[in-house]
């Protein structure tokens, strides 16, 4: 047969019968408007949640957690309303995950006080003796780099200015550092003298997992 | 076309950055399942579990998978074209810029350099590195195919000549990505088309690198090693066209029950249970391949690797597709069920297929016998065991661990915490690192004997 002995026509014939599942699940589907439906009230990450977020990237943790809540019953009993399409129209890339080894965070915001989050962080153990997820307290360590905040945000494109960008940083600092901030204890334990009076890398993560599913829930209340 | 003129300098390099890349990847892997008990050995920020897991499935699926395929790709190629390599000096170029990949990549993953997106975590400057080493590597193919001296191209050649095509096309559209700066980058997509086309790579990377290419191994080292010729010509065919084509429609049954668009998930579970069969055609063909001469079981030590290979093939694209059926993927999803879903089809198929290839290649290249049977035989059963216990304490553990986050109290209440379900595996990831531990010592005697099989005919003179 001729094909078989014609490499080029071979590899074209290959590719053509490739690319008719990839366009038609793929490819397409990347136009519809299913795939990329917008909401009012997903807002995007502000620049510290963004940070935080890719702290969680750089870290691997979506190796261990998922991010999304599956339409079963005893799914949404353990964690909450199932994962809607637009709630994740600012995520890039997407976190859902492939494997629980802990638990799904797609509704993790507001379930817990930051205080909770900084103990946990620093020591897992010390919450759930039986818990096998890394310790993270050398992230209240490292000073929160934001030199690139301004620049993710533009490619981004989720629509801050400037100064916005910088107005979140400085007002995430302020609320996290301040007398009155009602983890202030929990923080203080983890977070090294020198690096009280500014952001840490825990105090990102931390406020990337409070964003978590905060608007859906935000939703829910104002029903 | 003399032997000598063969580039052989190409297979053995990409033979010893497998074997290399295969025991530093195992290492990582026994770190890890020891983590997964024991979070202690998570002694500095690059050294934790979601740093290392990425180690592990680069460096082993890129790192030995890949080497693997190159190496058995270069030499299947030579012989079945009858034709030297048309560029020996890239394809040299393509050998040091592989392991430079490999060994920078390991570095920015433990530095924590990762796009998140799975078997596609390395950021871009080494997505461009990738690009260009297989751009290299297809000129190869592809000049060596055009200048060939035997006119038909055997069923090998379709295989790798898909992989190449494939994995161009896969590679490039899942890591288009913005960049921020040199370390870091945004994926282009978002959201549920991220997903989707994350899961469209993450499938068929591995069907064309853990199936085709080794599939082309199969289809070649069987006969030549048994000296029987294929069942049937007329099956390779079918079961070629139909895998290529099928396989690039399932990868939403990754995606089950997520916000992804419910066509798309049930157009890939249709397509998936479909696959079972172009991919039993090559189980059966290599089955009848075998007919009236099983006593090579026994006789012949490289056929049972190839054998039990295809078979643990068979049951994982049996497996596949009936974990993609949405009833049982709402139990078995996010469990270890599916980690050992894929160990079966690495440990098991790809491993034992690899392992033949070169214990098939290195004597015929160096002119030498094998330097130990009895050792490749111990090596076939450590690692076929250390597979077993390791996978089928994982199947055990993902169903009780589904079980578990599914249970309710007759009041509808769940009975179990997620720590519940989590600390009662803890006995099966013991298990599990144990059966690791024989897997490792079997694939250090393999790279044993391979080693020692070069060696000992260093000190002989040519005989070719």
């Amino acid at each position: 047969m001729g094909v078989y002995s014609k490499p080029v026509v071979f590899a074209i014939l290959s590719a053509v019968v490739i690319l008719i599942g990839t366009v038609v699940t793929v490819f397409i589907p990347m136009l519809m408007p299913s795939t990329q439906p917008v909401s009012d009230y997903i807002k995007p990450y502000t620049a510290v949640e963004l940070e935080g977020r890719d702290i969680y990237i750089r870290e691997g943790c979506n190796n261990c957690h998922t991010q999304t809540v599956r339409p079963l019953r005893t799914e949404v009993l353990r964690y909450g309303e199932y994962s809607k399409p637009e709630e994740f129209a600012y995520d890039r890339p997407f976190l859902w995950g492939s494997r629980r080894t802990g638990p799904d965070l797609n509704r993790v915001g507001g379930k817990y006080p930051d205080s909770w989050h900084y103990k946990h962080m620093q020591s897992p153990q010390s919450m759930f003796e039986k818990s096998n997820m890394p310790p993270y307290g050398w992230m209240a360590e490292n000073r929160l780099d934001t030199r690139y905040s301004k620049r993710k945000m533009a490619i981004l494109d989720y629509g801050y200015t400037e100064d916005e960008v910088e107005a979140q940083i400085e007002e995430y600092t302020v609320r996290v550092t301040s007398q009155s901030y009602d983890s202030k204890e929990a923080r203080d334990e983890v977070t090294p003298e020198k690096f009280r009076n500014e952001l840490t890398e825990m105090d990102a993560i931390i406020a990337y997992m409070q964003k978590l599913g905060r608007d859906v829930k935000n939703l829910e209340a104002g029903k | 076309m003399k032997e000598s003129s063969y580039d052989y300098q190409i297979v053995r390099g990409f033979t010893f950055s497998a074997l290399f890349w295969l025991i530093i990847g195992l290492i990582v892997g026994l770190w890890i399942a020891f983590q997964m008990f024991n979070p202690v050995l998570n002694l500095t920020p690059w050294l934790s579990f979601g740093r290392l897991r990425v180690v592990h499935t680069n460096g082993l699926g890129l790192g030995f998978g890949l080497a693997g395929i190159f190496a058995s790709s270069y030499y299947i190629l030579q012989k079945l074209t009858r034709t030297p390599l048309v560029f020996p000096g890239l394809a040299r170029m393509h050998l040091y810029l592989f392991n430079a990949i490999i060994a920078l990549a390991v570095l920015s993953l433990f530095a924590g350099m990762n796009t998140s997106k799975e078997y596609a975590e390395l950021e871009w400057p080494l997505d461009i590195a990738v690009v260009v080493m297989w751009v290299i590597f297809a000129v190869n193919v592809f000049a060596t195919l055009i200048k060939r001296q035997e006119k038909q191209m055997y069923v090998s050649l379709w295989y790798i000549i898909a992989m190449t095509v494939t994995i161009a096309v896969l590679y490039i559209v899942n890591n288009l990505e913005v960049p921020v700066n040199l370390f870091k980058s945004y994926s282009l997509y978002e959201g549920v088309n991220d997903a989707n086309v994350q899961w469209w790579y993450g499938h068929n990377i591995v069907g064309f690198i853990f199936t085709v290419p080794i599939l082309a191994m199969f289809y070649y080292f069987l006969p030549v090693s048994t000296g029987l010729p294929l069942f049937s010509h007329r099956l390779s065919i079918i079961s070629f066209w139909s895998l290529i084509f099928a396989y690039l429609w399932t990868g939403a049954h990754h995606l089950m029950l997520t916000p992804v668009p419910e066509w798309i998930q049930t157009v890939a579970i249709a397509f998936s249970i479909f696959l079972i069969a172009p991919s039993w055609g090559s189980v059966v063909n290599g089955y009848y391949t075998l007919r009236g001469n099983w006593d090579q079981m026994r006789s012949n030590y490289l056929v049972k690797f190839f054998i039990v290979g295809i078979t643990f093939y068979g049951l994982q694209t049996i497996q596949g597709p009936t974990q993609g059926l949405r009833t049982l993927n709402s139990f078995f999803h996010f469990t270890d069920w599916v980690v050992g879903h894929v160990h079966m089809g690495t440990m098991g198929w790809v491993t034992m297929t690899i392992s033949a290839s070169f214990y098939y290649m290195i004597p015929k290249i160096t002119g030498t016998g094998l330097f130990s049977i009895r050792i490749a035989n111990l090596h076939f059963w450590l690692i076929l065991v250390g597979q077993l216990i390791w996978t089928v304490t994982m199947w055990i553990g993902g169903i009780q661990q589904g079980a578990m986050w599914k249970a309710t109290d007759p009041d509808g209440s769940l009975t179990y915490t997620f720590l519940d379900a989590l600390a009662s595996l803890y006995p099966y990831y013991k298990l599990r690192f144990a059966g690791g531990v024989v897997y490792l010592v079997g694939i250090i005697l393999f790279a044993w004997n391979i080693v020692m099989t070069i060696r000992t005919s260093k000190n002989q003179p040519l005989n070719q």
